[in-house]
């Protein structure tokens, strides 16, 4: 099969792969670049499970074709954490326990990483809409909106210290 | 067309675990030389938190730090037997099996202290923070790292466990039908508030109100996460899910996520809980397990509450607009039954 050099901003880190032709941008991070943090679902835009950032806009890998992302900024969950230090919305899914299986949780973290970076104040509804593409069999959205929520005003307050 | 409130109650006795084959589970529980210690288990942790649960009571039943504690659910191939994770027997069963390995390994673990220690077992006592003092003596102490390196490499003794769980078979009675089915039963009770639009016959969920006796709530959190999961999980097999067509032909069946219908993050209901505490007797640490009863009265209690809205009374799942309105047909309008 013929391969397609592509070269993104992975996480911060200059990245370059050599895809499948006509791969898809989830196989391409998992396979070739080797950041397992999205994860496929069910791999046709259902589930949001492979959720990721691409220059700043929330995307489904599954549906994105590699090339697109030549040049590109692309950001899993994994460009949030910095060293040992969560990133509010990592923190506060983890001490509102809104994983069970934690599947979703990548991909439901950008969806609200998404959400905040322009709606620092989002209303529960706001919330509910922003990761209404993103599939949860376990825990019954509610501690993911509730987490997304303590996460927004633990923002706001780093925003106004 | 009216929107009509209803509400529905519904309660339950859990069944914990099956009876047939005393339905077995096994644990191994062995320390490394560096004074950690392992469980090996072979029933799976689905997200229901059977490994941070199982780990807690080894921790306890050692008298170990739990940041010491590994728990390795491994497979089937390499772990010991169990019957599986189903049947809400997790906690219940591999804890039971959890508990006698690790207090067999404990004693071990003891004996090679007291060695070390040069005093009898049976005066020794953990702190829960990695060491073994002599009772009433803290200061002749020997820490967990130093007995394992000790048992490993001075005394050749290895500090582990073998537990297992087996409840006592019960055959069926040939001439009465009796039997014990079960050893423990977990308790519910749940009232469900809801509206239904009798034009289109859709069905909110606005409220759920529960109360769940689980034993011991070994893990207050985890328990109180599985059940608001669990109950959106109820409402879903009640009112949404299913694999079979609405509509006549078979090929209108959901074929993947997009279709197969689920209440989204939007369509979720307060959900208030009451968690009861009656601990179990032969329970590990008097833990039951909540498991599939978090869904179950959700079920029968969002039927009764559409019967108490509208008077259409479903009994085939899920109750979907098509049911409530034929039912709504058939009755001449919606016959709303009365407010609580």
């Amino acid at each position: 099969m013929p391969k397609t050099p592509i070269r993104f901003t992975l996480n911060g880190a200059e990245t370059g792969v050599f895809a499948n032709s006509g791969a898809n941008l989830l196989d391409v991070l998992r396979r070739e670049a080797g950041d397992l943090t999205p994860k496929q679902g069910c791999a046709q835009g259902g589930c949001g499970a492979c959720s990721v950032m691409i220059d700043g806009e929330l995307h489904l890998a599954c549906l994105t074709l590699a090339e697109t992302a030549e040049g590109r900024r692309i950001d899993t969950v994994a460009s949030l954490e910095t060293g040992a230090r969560l990133h509010p919305l990592q923190k506060a899914f983890a001490e509102g326990f809104a994983a069970q299986c934690g599947f979703c949780s990548p991909g439901m973290i950008m969806a609200a990483k998404a959400l905040l970076d322009t709606t620092p104040n989002p209303t529960r509804e706001q919330v509910a809409e922003a990761i209404s593409g993103n599939l949860c069999r376990c825990t019954g959205y509610e501690p993911i909106i509730n987490a997304i929520l303590t996460a927004a005003a633990e923002l706001r307050g780093r925003g106004a210290a | 067309m009216a929107l009509h409130t209803g509400r529905g109650f519904a309660c339950i006795n859990y069944p914990i675990g099956m009876n047939l084959g005393g339905d077995p589970s096994q644990a191994l529980v062995h320390s490394t030389p560096d004074g950690k210690f392992k469980v090996t288990l072979s029933a799976i942790d689905l997200g229901q938190g059977m490994k941070s649960v199982t780990r807690q009571i080894a921790a306890e039943a050692l008298g170990v730090p739990i940041a010491d504690v590994y728990v390795d659910t491994a497979d089937s191939d390499t772990g010991p037997h169990d019957m599986g994770s189903f049947a809400s027997r997790g906690t219940h069963r591999m804890g039971n099996a959890v508990i006698r390995a690790a207090t067999e390994a404990r004693r071990a673990m003891l004996e090679a202290a007291a060695e070390e220690l040069e005093v009898n077992a049976a005066d020794l006592e953990t702190d829960g923070k990695g060491n073994i003092h002599v009772k009433g003596a803290p200061s002749r102490s020997i820490t967990v790292e130093d007995t394992a390196v000790a048992a490993q490499f001075n005394q050749g003794r290895t500090l582990a466990g073998r537990g297992i769980f087996l409840i006592p078979p019960s055959e069926a009675n040939a001439d009465t039908g009796e039997m014990s089915p079960v050893t423990t039963f977990a308790h519910a009770a749940l009232v469900v508030d809801l509206t239904v639009d009798d034009e289109t016959g859709e069905v909110s969920v606005q409220q759920i109100n529960s109360a769940y006796e689980v034993g011991r709530a070994l893990n207050a959190r985890l328990v109180e996460q599985q059940l608001i999961g669990g109950a959106w999980m109820g409402v879903s097999h009640a009112l949404y899910e299913t694999t079979e067509p609405y509509y006549p032909a078979r090929d209108h069946m959901p074929g993947d996520f997009v279709e197969y219908l689920q209440p989204g993050p939007g369509q979720v209901a307060d959900h208030h809980i009451a968690i009861l505490e009656r601990p179990a007797e032969d329970g590990p640490y008097g833990g039951k397990g909540p498991g599939e009863m978090c869904a179950n009265p959700v079920i029968p209690a969002v039927a009764n509450a559409v019967y108490n809205a509208v008077g259409v009374r479903c009994d085939s799942l899920p109750i979907t607009p098509e049911k409530i309105l034929r039912g709504i047909k058939a009755n001449g309008g919606a016959r709303p039954q009365g407010k609580f």
